[in-house]
């Protein structure tokens, strides 16, 4: 069994392919984030970026290839393999009726975290005066930087992020950046899928093709 | 524990803060129950014979009712993301969710039910059987109605579609249920129906939330 992937902290996927219905989205398609490193994926609209994030999270299953960490297939321990991840998609789920530090502390607790580091995930994305606040009242840019927060708020060795700098302004991008490069000195890597340019050094591009996505027939369809 | 009980937690502050979906759920088991006197008319005797049946039914329509906010909200902002990715499987967040949803739906049916009980003219017998009965079998509506929920996430009309699922199901705690309150009535004793409440509770604990998860896994896909 060849394994792409066999540094400790190293995520690699291996020939992935993956299929939404009878369409294919990508095929063949392999990527090293290595400890330590960042990945940008970045492609047109509907070229895969989301979805090859999700299925780096595991949310969505390959329909070919394989992932591994540290070496091993996932699926040998998927659950120690979703521990080790934190995952940002274009949603958030931050409920309106919570106020900021609950949604942190709510994020860490599911997570297993035994030692949230809740004030230093607000000080990192300047929140703190907004920490008792519900969240029905933040404007988007703040509720982005709250899930941002959360990559903080309960530390993990792998970051997937989807669009992470929408709605966020240039302070809010700043701040990102400063917590990209922090998670990376500290051994953990980074996936980001973003049309916007991110200033990360070092980092590995993986441009996504568009696969002949569209559907034969969009009405019967959808 | 502690994701479980994270959970938990969340679920229970978002249902208060949420008031209106406890009182929803709640104000209808009320309705229901007083419509019918006004329906049927107030001959006491007929009331005292179907008012355990009209209980159990409004029981079970209220918890219908209030199946949407189980799964839908998190389903529809990303939040089922973040559980399929926390540190407890999903089968351990449908129990979690479930008994949030029995604390915020079943338990407050079963303590206003003693006063519907008057209202229907029983005696303290019969609801007291009718109390131990709701708490023996409300959970088992929460459990069951977290498959539905759970099945129905991305429909079009869930909230149809959960009936139609979900009603089916309940059938076994609507018999049971009313039968206890009819069987300790009739003098018959009401232990059995109770213990097989008891049981279906006790069965749906392991099956309904493998169910359930299999479903969510389904909708994240």
């Amino acid at each position: 069994m060849t394994t792409v992937g066999a540094e400790p902290g190293e995520l690699a996927a291996e020939r992935v392919a993956c299929r939404r219905g009878d369409r294919p989205i990508f095929s063949e398609l392999s990527c090293v984030v290595p400890a330590g490193g960042a990945l940008v994926l970045t492609g047109a609209n509907g070229s895969g970026k989301s979805s090859l994030l999700r299925l780096l999270a595991t949310l969505l299953r390959p329909a070919d290839g394989r992932l591994l960490w540290d070496g091993r297939p996932v699926t040998n321990d998927l659950g120690s393999y979703r521990s080790r991840l934190h995952y940002l998609g274009h949603l958030d789920g931050i409920k309106p009726a919570l106020s900021v530090r609950e949604t942190l502390e709510y994020g860490a607790r599911v997570r297993g975290t035994e030692l949230p580091q809740i004030d230093r995930a607000l000080a990192a994305f300047a929140l703190e005066r907004l920490a008792d606040w519900p969240c029905r009242w933040l404007s988007a840019g703040q509720r982005r930087r709250l899930a941002l927060a959360r990559l903080i708020a309960a530390p993990a060795p792998l970051w997937l992020l989807d669009e992470p700098t929408s709605a966020l302004d240039s302070d809010g991008e700043r701040r990102l950046l400063a917590a990209i490069a922090a998670q990376r000195e500290g051994g953990g890597g980074v996936v980001v899928a973003t049309h916007q340019p991110l200033p990360l050094d070092g980092a590995e591009s993986l441009a996504l093709e568009d696969f002949e996505s569209a559907p034969d027939d969009p009405l019967t369809d959808f | 524990m502690r994701p479980y009980l994270g959970l938990f937690r969340r679920e229970l502050l978002l249902a208060f803060r949420q008031g209106g979906e406890i009182g929803l759920a709640l104000g209808f088991f009320v309705l229901a129950v007083v419509l019918f006197p006004l329906g049927v008319g107030p001959e006491a005797e007929m009331l005292r014979r179907i008012g355990p049946g009209i209980i159990w039914v409004a029981a079970l329509l209220a918890a219908v009712l209030s199946l949407d906010r189980l799964f839908a909200a998190d389903y529809a902002d990303g939040g089922l993301d973040l559980l399929a990715l926390s540190a407890m499987p999903l089968e351990g967040a449908a129990v979690a969710k479930c008994a949030a949803h029995w604390v915020t739906t079943g338990l407050p049916i079963t303590l206003v039910s003693p006063f519907l009980g008057l209202l229907v003219d029983m005696d303290w017998y019969s609801i007291s059987i009718l109390i131990i009965g709701l708490l023996l079998g409300t959970p088992a509506l929460s459990l069951l109605g977290g498959i539905a929920a759970a099945l129905t996430l991305g429909a079009r009309r869930p909230g149809v579609l959960t009936s139609l699922i979900v009603l089916p199901l309940y059938l076994p705690v609507l018999i049971f249920g009313a039968g206890a309150v009819e069987a300790g009535i009739a003098g018959g004793g009401a232990r059995a129906h109770l213990l097989l409440l008891g049981a279906l509770s006790l069965a749906a604990l392991p099956l309904a939330p493998w169910a359930t998860a299999a479903a969510l896994r389904q909708a994240l896909d």
